[in-house]
């Protein structure tokens, strides 16, 4: 029943808004649980550099893969490193890389996506026929091929993590657009003669956004997902930067012996996974939009 | 019907058509040619030369697109740069092997998540659904290359119940495989059918709110013949095209997958191919699997088209 | 004493809100159904009535629960049984009939087998025998060839096919209590009342007690012995059905009934003010109070008992009933209608044509549209500056369409659409000028859809201003608030979002919406058919009035000839996108008549259990127009020959300027009416 929460509020600010969502969002136990370790990750990436207790490429061939301790908590790994500090380092990249490019996914994604449900016809299916076949090439191939011509600098993974997670943002973008601008509102702006830009900026982006946004959110967590499996396999960040997923690798063939070496990591990586899922789920809900529907394209 | 069944088809072919000119393009602008990439260093002089001759690199781009294009129709993606040997006969041992366990960790999963998606949609918010639903998140958001290294850790390591790395020759046969692939299937099975579940889940609960479940309800009709006559059809249907979807998104994971393993897929030839920066490999690697994408799409699609009732006899689309 | 066969004691239903507090939906509802009987229980959206029909089921929605009292059927309450029980109660004792058989059939099994589904359920025949009963119910409800359509999947049928199939189902348990929740609302007006017939005879032919629940009360008029008036969750009436309708003694069913507007009374009827209160809002008193004529200050801090009077056996909940026991017949006030309208045309419709056929790549090449046999076609209308004309007919009459070419939301096909005697307005709107969109503005049916729900009230007014008018800051404030006060909403909405405002003060903001343009034209599509009752007269006021400060001409479309009657100067009738007749209002309303106007005349349901309506016309759902000959040949009782089929029909004009297009001569459809 939606009727309680609707009468006598008034027009509010988008920093009131913004809090109302997010103690909605926190209201719920799966919500609070992924707000929390979201904001202790970005904390944590933000401040451990200083409070690292070790240097995170010092090698010391005499420390090689040393039980966890009271000097490293965490243990060390095959090159005699700080598990402990690598762990805390670990997330940093990752997380920069994919914050950054679900943002130009979703700016790509949406605004392309708009654009197709607005015009419709035959741009819209020439359009939607391109982005299906870009999507039937599985995004691993083609990232690999990207990085493995171009490198894994910043500059390369950002645009291309961002254009290939911007395809599933198009497709909502779209089938949002479509909904709306089936509705009276955007006839009767249209009857009175707004331009097609002021449509889209008045009309359909207030009404698209939440999906959109909600969406942009989830493919943070799977572009997670694509980078640290890129970074496993050796294609993301190079050595000696630490990096979850190249930790894993490297300390899985070693695991039979030295398992806390591949166990930081994973778990590192896999709590900012969820979090980040918990929190856009949490999110979706706070918004109204059910998004377990959908695929993960 | 036929109609729109060869629409489909049609549509599909017009997608690997796409597809092929994506690739080919793709390559074709990033720096560096098969030959030069391939050979790094040693790429000049009579090498250079030899290798162009033959991959046939002298002639326009277009010209070879058309002709990679009217062998590739054929199976005849031309030659592995790395293994010296014809790609079909590359492909051929990895295809089956990577079919074997996607089709098995497609089969195990899709019941599985069926059975699961129904008991958390029957009893929502209650402990089955919230108990189920919890681990289905962590099955779904955890990268496979995590959960493949954990199930070894935990099952082949600590336990020693089943080998942790395969070790077979690429053509070994189904029977000695078995052992094998059993952690690399779970492996792969846990994200799929976590999803699916989920999206069962929500269907059926949105079929359960509607009017006509509401009316069976008032009709008298038991519980349970409600569900599987006036429930589950409507709710799967739906779900047939986003199922396919996310089957065919999660292939990539299986590249994954295959390499902590070490199992001989199409997956590891695609690190193997792009670490050996060989060209004409990913190139029908990437017309293979697309072909495998769109045609798991097309299923559904035709699954739909078939079982849906107005759309068998309205001829209508959207 | 005669027997109940079903009793609600004290019941009362509710919800839980986030903060905590519990909402009622339904508040100490006590009453009884008789065997035998029919009972109206009439109530707007959100009066509960509804919930009260399916807890007579045993059914509370999900998010609801029940907070006190029971329904007895058969001297077990019903909401407090196991479902296994219920299940043997549900279709076999007590039987539904939905609002809206389309989303109630599930669509991937056929008709017959959701028949068939109940009689395996609820009777004991054999396969044999229960094949022979599908075909006998689907018979009795009057479905042609019953055996094609048991074949058939819900979505294949019409609506008012679904329709008939629902109450099949239902008697196929052969019920001793039916409940119908609103089952003729959105169907065509013909249909609607073919649907009521046939209750109407089921009720009689097997003699079951029927619950039905409608906001409508010319369709309770016509089935019920007896009414319930809902209103925010209480009975506030309870009584005889011709007493309640011919002299109701609660102020708000009075009100009702005068803000009704009726065939027989030309001009609009008197609006109630204010709206139904949201659950939860009220906080003591009566909950009619403040839209109450006859209030004290008694009124306000208590709330009256439902109180049951013998003399006159109805029970009503109001403190001065008394006042209005004396006062005899509902005294309809009309407002008489200013005709204002002048000589100078303001928009001329000559041989319109539209069509929504697809074009060929030849046609798009050349930029014109070919099909023979266009939705609209021929459509000839002259409108003279400040009158109301109206569209009517029921749905794929092309009303709407003809609005849209008007608004240029839609090219027309051929045809010209000139403004003013000299601007050209045939084209779509991308080629009009700004002026020329400014001069024709649109209200919609539905303001949920219309106003964006992203947008405040302020924004949403503010968009024509600054648009055509280019106004910025304190003057543009300014405009907003004027315009406010003209829909008579006051300053601080304009803070508010559609969302927090109730269905009459949205359609409200529409209207200042359209107003801020200071348009010529205003078109209004079916502008009340989404509000409810007591709400839809003050919004009809509302436009009259604002017609006769600012001197606008409205098309309105509409297929309520009641509402049409109220508001407007002259009708136009539209069968199958083709005109049918034209006139002034007075006139189309009286005979003699194209047959198809008497068919739509016939089938309106006055909420007066002395007025039934009459059936002409077979309801068949035409899916295009005939391709030669009267577009009503398919439908029409008086066929005079093959003429009909083969040739359009003339137009023949009345004596008092009123255009007939029959080949039936004027003289003869004089002679024939009833």
């Amino acid at each position: 029943m939606k009727l309680d929460n609707i009468y006598k509020e008034e027009k509010k600010s988008t920093y009131a808004k913004l809090s109302e969502i997010i103690i909605t969002m926190a209201s719920k136990p799966s919500g609070l649980i992924g707000l929390t370790i979201l904001v202790f990750h970005i904390i944590l990436a933000f401040i451990s550099p200083y409070i690292a207790p070790h240097d995170f490429k010092a090698i010391d061939p005499t420390l090689m893969l040393q039980a966890p301790s009271a000097e490293y908590w965490f243990g060390t790994d095959d090159l005699g490193r700080d598990v402990f500090t690598r762990t805390i380092l670990g997330g940093r990249t990752a997380l920069t890389i994919t914050f950054f490019g679900s943002l130009i996914a979703l700016l790509w994604g949406g605004l392309l996506g708009i654009f197709c449900g607005l015009v419709g016809g035959k741009i819209d299916d020439v359009v939607m026929r391109i982005v299906d076949a870009f999507l039937s090439i599985p995004w691993i191939l083609a990232m690999l091929l990207i990085v493995s011509l171009l490198g894994t600098s910043t500059e390369v993974l950002i645009p291309a993590l961002g254009f290939f997670y911007g395809k599933g943002i198009v497709r909502v973008a779209r089938a949002a657009t479509h909904d709306v601008i089936a509705k009276d509102f955007i006839v009767s702006a249209r009857a009175r003669g707004h331009s097609n830009f002021a449509i889209i900026w008045n009309e359909i982006i207030p009404n698209v956004r939440d999906a959109i946004l909600v969406e942009g959110a989830m493919r943070w967590s799977w572009m997670l997902l694509g980078f640290s499996s890129l970074s496993f396999l050796g294609f993301g960040v190079s050595p000696p930067t630490p990096d979850w997923g190249l930790m894993i690798s490297n300390a899985r063939g070693l695991m039979s012996f030295a398992y806390w070496a591949v166990i930081a990591p994973i778990v590192g990586l896999s709590s900012l996974i969820i979090g980040i899922n918990l929190t856009a789920d949490a999110f979706a809900k706070a918004l109204g939009i059910d998004r377990s529907t959908k695929a993960p394209v | 019907m036929l109609f729109l069944i060869i629409k489909r088809i049609l549509l599909g072919f017009i997608t690997l058509f796409i597809v092929s000119i994506i690739t080919f393009v793709g390559t074709e602008i990033l720096p560096g040619d098969a030959c030069t990439t391939y050979l790094e260093r040693q790429a000049f002089g009579e090498q250079l030369e030899a290798c162009y001759r033959r991959l046939g690199l002298n002639v326009p781009a277009y010209e070879r697109y058309v002709s990679w294009a009217l062998n590739a129709i054929q199976g005849d993606f031309g030659y592995s740069l790395s293994g010296e040997m014809p790609i079909k006969e590359v492909l051929g041992p990895r295809i089956k092997n990577s079919l074997v366990l996607a089709s098995a960790a497609i089969f195990i999963g899709i019941p599985i998540a069926l059975i699961l998606g129904i008991i958390t949609a029957l009893w929502r918010d209650k402990l089955p659904d919230v108990a189920i639903s919890t681990v289905t998140i962590f099955a779904m958001t955890i990268p496979e290359f995590i959960s493949a290294t954990l199930l070894i850790l935990i099952i082949a390591i600590w336990l020693e119940w089943l080998p942790g790395i395969v070790i077979v020759p690429t053509d070994v046969s189904f029977l000695e495989l078995l052992p094998n692939i059993i952690l690399p299937v779970v492996a792969i099975a846990m994200i799929m059918t976590a999803h699916m579940a989920r999206m069962v889940r929500s269907s059926v609960i949105q079929v359960m709110a509607s009017e006509y479940v509401q009316m069976a309800i008032l009709k008298g009709v038991p519980y349970w013949k409600m569900v599987f006559k006036h429930v589950l059809p409507n709710a799967l249907l739906p779900a047939i095209n986003v199922v396919a979807l996310t089957i065919a998104w999660l292939l990539g994971g299986v590249v994954v997958t295959e390499v902590v393993f070490n199992y001989p897929g199409l997956g590891r030839l695609v690190i193997e191919s792009i670490s050996n920066r060989d060209l004409p490999t990913v190139q029908a690697l990437a017309i293979i699997l697309a072909s495998i994408y769109v045609s798991i799409n097309l299923l559904a699609d035709l699954l739909t088209l078939m079982l849906n009732p107005r759309l068998k006899t309205l001829q209508i689309r959207k | 004493m005669t027997e109940m066969i079903q009793k609600v004691k004290n019941l009362s239903i509710g919800f839980r809100s986030k903060k905590g507090e519990e909402i009622l939906i339904l508040k100490n509802i006590t009453t009884n159904i008789k065997k035998g009987e029919t009972v109206g229980i009439v109530g707007e959206s959100g009066s509960g009535k509804s919930t009260l029909a399916l807890a007579m089921m045993g059914y509370v929605k999900h998010g609801l629960y029940t907070i006190g009292g029971e329904c007895q059927f058969n001297s077990s309450n019903l909401l407090k049984m196991k479902s296994k029980d219920l299940e043997k109660i549900r279709g076999r004792k007590i039987a539904m009939i939905p609002q809206n058989a389309g989303q109630a059939l599930t669509p991937n099994l056929k008709i017959g087998y959701q028949i068939d589904e109940a009689l395996q359920l609820h009777s004991d025949l054999e396969e044999k025998e229960r094949e022979k009963k599908i075909s006998e119910l689907l018979n009795k409800v009057r479905l042609p060839s019953p055996e094609t359509i048991a074949l058939r999947y819900p979505h294949e049928l019409s609506g008012g096919q679904q329709q008939r199939v629902a109450v099949a189902m239902a008697l196929a348990g052969t019920p001793d209590l039916l409940l119908l929740d609103e089952p003729t609302t959105g169907l065509d007006v013909t249909t609607q009342a073919h649907v009521l017939e046939l209750l109407n005879f089921i009720a009689k032919d097997t003699g079951t007690s029927m619950v039905y629940v409608s906001h409508d009360l010319g369709a309770i008029a016509q089935v019920s012995d007896r009414i319930i008036v809902m209103y925010s969750g209480e009975i506030v009436l309870e009584g005889p059905s011709r007493d309640i309708l011919k002299k109701p003694i609660h102020p708000y069913t009075h009100g009702l009934l005068k803000s009704i507007p009726k065939l027989s009374l030309a001009g609009l009827p008197e609006s109630m003010p204010g709206s139904q209160p949201q659950p939860g809002t009220i906080q003591g008193g009566c909950s009619f109070f403040d839209r109450c004529n006859f209030s004290d200050e008694n009124c306000k801090s208590n709330s009256p008992k439902l109180e049951f009077l013998k003399d006159l056996n109805t029970s009503v909940r109001c403190f001065n009933y008394e006042k209005l026991v004396n006062e005899n017949q509902v005294s309809q006030t009309i407002n008489k209608i200013k005709n204002k309208s002048q000589d100078k045309e303001i928009l001329n419709l000559s041989e319109v044509s539209i069509s929504y056929a697809k074009q060929k790549l030849l046609d798009q090449v050349f930029n014109r549209i070919s099909d023979d046999n266009p939705t609209v076609k021929d459509i000839n209308i002259n409108i003279k500056k400040g009158e109301t004309i109206a569209l009517v007919g029921e749905s794929g009459s092309g009303k709407s369409t003809i609005l849209k070419s008007i608004a240029g939301l839609l090219r027309t096909k051929d045809g010209l659409i000139r403004f003013d005697e000299n601007r050209n307005l045939s084209s779509d709107l991308r080629e009009r000028d700004p002026n020329d969109l400014r001069i024709i503005q649109l209200i919609f049916q539905n303001p949920d859809e219309s106003l964006n729900p992203n947008h405040t009230v302020e924004e949403i007014i503010a968009q024509p201003l600054k648009l055509y008018f280019g106004l910025k800051g304190e003057e543009l404030k300014k405009n907003i608030i004027d315009l406010l006060q003209k829909v008579r909403l006051g300053e601080f909405y304009t803070s508010r979002y559609p969302r927090q405002l109730s269905g009459g003060e949205k359609q409200r903001v529409a209207v200042a919406r359209a107003f801020a343009a200071k348009p010529d034209i205003i078109l209004c599509d079916e502008v009340t058919s989404a509000l409810d009752v007591s709400v839809q007269a003050a919004v009809l006021n509302l436009l009259q009035q604002l017609k006769e400060d600012f001197g606008t001409t409205y098309i309105f479309v509409s297929h309520d000839l009641a509402v049409v009657r109220a508001i407007s100067d002259r009708v136009a009738v539209l069968y199958q996108g083709r005109l049918c007749e034209v006139g002034p209002s007075n006139d189309v309303y009286k005979f003699p008549s194209h047959p198809y106007t008497e068919v739509l005349l016939g089938a309106v349901l006055e909420p007066d259990p002395d007025i039934k309506p009459k059936l002409v016309a077979e309801d068949i759902v035409e899916e295009r127009p005939p391709e030669k000959g009267c577009s009503f040949q398919g439908r029409c009782s008086r066929i005079v020959g093959d003429i009909c089929k083969k040739e359009i029909p003339p137009w023949q004009l009345t004596e008092s300027g009123n255009a007939i297009r029959c080949h039936i001569p004027i003289k003869e459809l004089q002679k024939e009416q009833f």
